[in-house]
């Protein structure tokens, strides 16, 4: 009894993209997405740059009520589950409530609405006992992440396992890593899955500029994200949300589903070193590549593509160009590796949901998406991240990683399905 | 066959007390922690009740770098895993690599630091927000403190169901065991005890605005208008069993059975689904209805809640079927902490045969034809059973059996005096 689970399903919320193939069509073509914060004035924060989503909750198919309840990283959450569940032709007659269940992965949560409700109830921050008199109904929803799962749960009428998975930045993998280890032990036979975040805000900005960790570049906003380039000086927030329906196969096989691609293996370690902090030998990175590569019963050689974390931070890139190496060894120079931040952002929980969207549109369509921006070869980083320009290739099976605050690594192996019977 | 997932050690931070012993014994004479808020001026706010940790002094606890750093609920959260890993007798620096790892429960996030966060970038500006404000509030948090301190590379993860995420937070470390990992950190603390995380929690609708502690958080009673919110919470030592018999520890008991489901959207006219998570958890465990010698509710506090949670144990159980009780009254509801400090009650119950009382109660409602127990009754019992549910309709349900090894009271007495 061998369960394995494919995606049969995407949804996608992205900067410049919503919707899975206008998403697709922007990373083939290079574009970035990135540009000078337009949410509030960004000129006292050192990083004013991010990569926002022009979003019309309304147009996308919520309810004024949906609208008022929901908080923008839920409403991502909802319209991608959606598409995903139009891409997979999936109805009534095949989704069994209870074998159905939901796991959407999220960093921040509800940031946005919580801090435009604080600075309402706090009048500006004047007031530390905050009044509860200006206090909307809907605070307590924002209060708690698990209502982002909750809503999707309830729109696509699942009664089995549902949660929210909060990891930090590999939220979007872990939740769908999650989700696929609840259809393998049998305890769901579909499972919508995915990630989201929408935490352009005030306070983000603050605490990231405390850390330096994102990028003070404001000259030229449409290129400031810069993995894995010598000038890169740190990463540009985003925003989105990318969600599948995940079908165990032969479920997804009698119904005659389109496989877009198994998620074969999944794994995930801490370096239990430092909340923000990486050593440079990449090694718990390489472990969690090292497991999930095992799980797929995959060897290194095979891998045909890596989408990599590649932030565009000093201390990322290098890490995990040095994780690629001691996991896939020689393999690592061969195999084309690519940041698609470059062009979208970090998104945080949600950028490991839409690079595993982007994997499997690589594995379908045989394109691997550039790193945009990557102009001057960084000695440190010396493998071939596809630079400025798609590459035709084919991609029977992709590897991507992800690496966040808390220690977090975690590795993803999708494959291309029954593709030598085609 | 699956080796079993065995509860080597806890780590209780609680209202009732600090450590397993001081818990047992304030929750088995019934003594509540309800009071006054004291940890901010409550006086403006509908609701003025809460159910505080007391006496807990973090410095006497932790390094004086971690301070600055650290959210309330998450110096809370590292003192409870080194109560259990010392409870355990576990150094994970003996395990092989990788061969530990942590999954917590996160409601809210630190809320306490963050709010202090949100007023300095508000009313002072970007540059006065501390530079441990990235991850110091985030829902994160607690797993990433916990693995740092212990050194536990392996899988971690972290779980938000609200109050039902303490039970899945342990389904998901028993998950990892039975991939092979030999050790796993698994539960929840929580707290939210400042100003703004208070009013978020009044717009749930459901915080009593009581001002008699007795009378504030009445589970299945007449009168029962809403709960009131606590801090703490339990982490625990999870193992395998054989690697456990390995080590020559003893257990607590065995995380026997568990199941989750989501109850359908309000007005949908599909029913509740709690009923499904126990008879879905039994069959986990091989249990039959019979077998289960208590009920650790999760005990709403407010009428539909309640009723939905009564129908469904009358509906496994029949009417009066097995007994039920909700310590929880004398804590509050814990956030993401309840259900596994529930958890860690339970396991004690079942070592030392006494079902712990629900208090205040005094009169429970006679339709729901429950077996409320009021006072401590001694019983000899062989599994527990222990329901959470989360705002927006999660449910877990969790089966624990007890009676391999008895670990009292050495072991309990041990977490109570570990300092570190």
């Amino acid at each position: 009894m061998n369960r394995r689970v494919a995606i049969t399903g995407i949804g996608v919320v992205a900067p410049e993209a919503v919707g899975t193939k206008r998403f697709w069509d922007l990373l083939t073509a290079g574009r970035t997405a990135t540009r000078r914060i337009t949410f509030f004035d960004p000129s006292p924060f050192r990083s004013q740059v991010a990569a926002e989503v022009d979003f019309d909750p309304l147009r996308e198919g919520l309810s004024p009520q949906q609208v008022r309840r929901m908080d923008r990283t839920t409403q991502f959450a909802v319209v991608s589950a959606r598409e995903s569940l139009a891409d997979s032709g999936l109805g009534a007659p095949d989704l069994d409530p209870s074998r159905t269940g939901v796991v959407i992965g999220s960093a921040v949560g509800a940031t946005m609405s919580l801090e435009r409700e604080y600075v309402v109830v706090s009048d500006g921050g004047r007031r530390h006992l905050v009044d509860e008199e200006y206090a909307v109904r809907h605070l307590f929803g924002h209060f708690v992440p698990s209502s982002i799962a909750a809503e999707v749960a309830w729109d696509v009428g699942a009664e089995g396992p549902v949660a929210t998975v909060s990891t930090g930045c590999t939220s979007g993998l872990d939740s769908v890593g999650h989700a696929v280890e609840l259809i393998r032990e049998g305890t769901a036979d579909v499972m919508v899955a995915g990630a989201t975040d929408a935490p352009i805000s005030p306070i983000t900005m603050a605490c990231f500029d405390a850390i330096k960790a994102t990028t003070p570049r404001k000259d030229d906003p449409a290129t400031a994200s810069r993995p894995f380039d010598r000038t890169r000086n740190g990463f540009v927030l985003g925003e989105g949300a990318a969600v599948f329906v995940l079908e165990e196969l032969e479920h997804a096989r009698r119904r005659g589903a389109r496989l877009r691609a198994e998620i074969s293996g999944f794994a995930t370690r801490s370096n239990a070193y430092h909340m923000t902090g990486l050593r440079a030998d990449g090694r718990e990175m390489a472990e969690a590549i090292r497991a999930a590569l095992a799980q797929a019963r995959t060897s290194p050689q095979d891998v045909a593509y890596v989408n990599a974390h590649g932030s565009g931070t000093k201390q990322n890139d290098r890490h995990e160009t040095a994780a690629f190496k001691r996991a896939l060894g020689e393999h690592a120079y061969r195999v084309p590796v690519s940041g698609i931040k470059s062009m979208i952002g970090h998104s945080l929980g949600a950028i490991g949901s839409l690079e595993i969207a982007a994997c499997a549109l690589a594995i379908e369509d045989g394109v691997i998406p550039p790193t945009a921006n990557l102009h001057e070869p960084d000695p440190e980083c010396d493998l071939d991240y596809v630079p400025l320009r798609a590459r035709e290739s084919r991609v029977d099976t992709a590897l991507t990683v992800g690496s966040g605050f808390g220690g977090f690594q975690s590795a993803m192996v999708l494959s291309a399905v029954d593709r030598d019977d085609r | 066959m699956t080796a079993a997932t065995v509860v080597t050690g806890m780590g209780v931070l609680a209202p009732t007390g600090l450590g397993t012993t001081a818990h047992w014994s304030a929750t088995l004479r019934g003594r509540s922690a309800i009071g006054p808020i004291t940890r901010f001026d409550g006086t403006p706010y509908s609701s003025r009740l809460a159910a505080e940790i007391n006496g807990f002094v973090a410095a006497d606890h932790l390094p004086s770098r971690l301070l600055p750093q650290t959210d309330h609920m998450t110096r809370l959260a590292l003192v409870a895993a080194d109560w259990a890993l010392q409870d355990a007798a576990l150094v994970p620096a003996e395990l092989p690599e990788y061969g530990a790892g942590v999954v917590t429960a996160s409601s809210a996030g630190g809320f306490e630091f963050g709010h202090r966060e949100l007023e300095k970038l508000w009313s002072k500006g970007p540059e006065h927000v501390s530079a441990y404000q990235s991850f110091a509030w985030f829902y994160a948090v607690n797993t990433g403190q916990i693995s740092i301190r212990h050194g536990l590379r392996g899988p971690s993860g972290v779980l938000v169901t609200e109050q039902a995420g303490g039970l899945d937070a342990i389904a998901q470390a028993r998950r990892h065991l039975r991939a092979g990992i030999p050790a796993m950190i698994g539960g929840g603390v929580d707290g939210s005890p400042c100003p703004w995380g208070w009013v978020a929690q009044q717009t749930s609708g459901r915080l009593s605005v009581a001002r008699d502690p007795a009378r504030a958080y009445l589970p299945f009673g007449e009168g029962a208008a809403g709960h009131v919110p606590g801090d703490g919470g339990a982490l625990f030592v999870l193992e395998r069993a054989d690697t456990a018999a390995e080590r020559g520890v003893r257990w607590y008991g065995e995380i026997a059975g568990y199941a989750a489901t989501f109850d359908p959207p309000p007005g949908s006219g599909r029913p509740p689904t709690l009923r499904r998570a126990i008879e879905r958890a039994l069959d986990d465990a091989g249990a039959a209805p019979a077998d289960i010698g208590v009920v650790f509710a999760d005990a709403a506090g407010v009428p539909d809640l309640d009723r939905a949670e009564a129908e469904a144990l009358r509906a496994v159980f029949g009417p009066y079927g097995v007994p039920v009780t909700a310590p929880k009254t004398m804590t509050g509801r814990l956030g993401a902490g309840g259900a596994a400090l529930d958890l860690a009650t339970a396991l004690l119950a079942l070592e030392r045969g006494v079902i712990p009382p629900t208090v205040n109660v005094t009169r429970p409602v006679p339709a729901y034809e429950i077996d409320l127990v009021p006072r401590p009754r001694r019983v000899p019992l062989t599994a527990a059973l222990v329901l959470a549910r989360g705002h927006g309709g999660f449910n877990a349900a969790m089966v624990v059996r007890g009676g391999r090894g008895t670990r009292l009271p050495d072991n309990a007495r041990r977490s109570e005096t570990c300092r570190s």
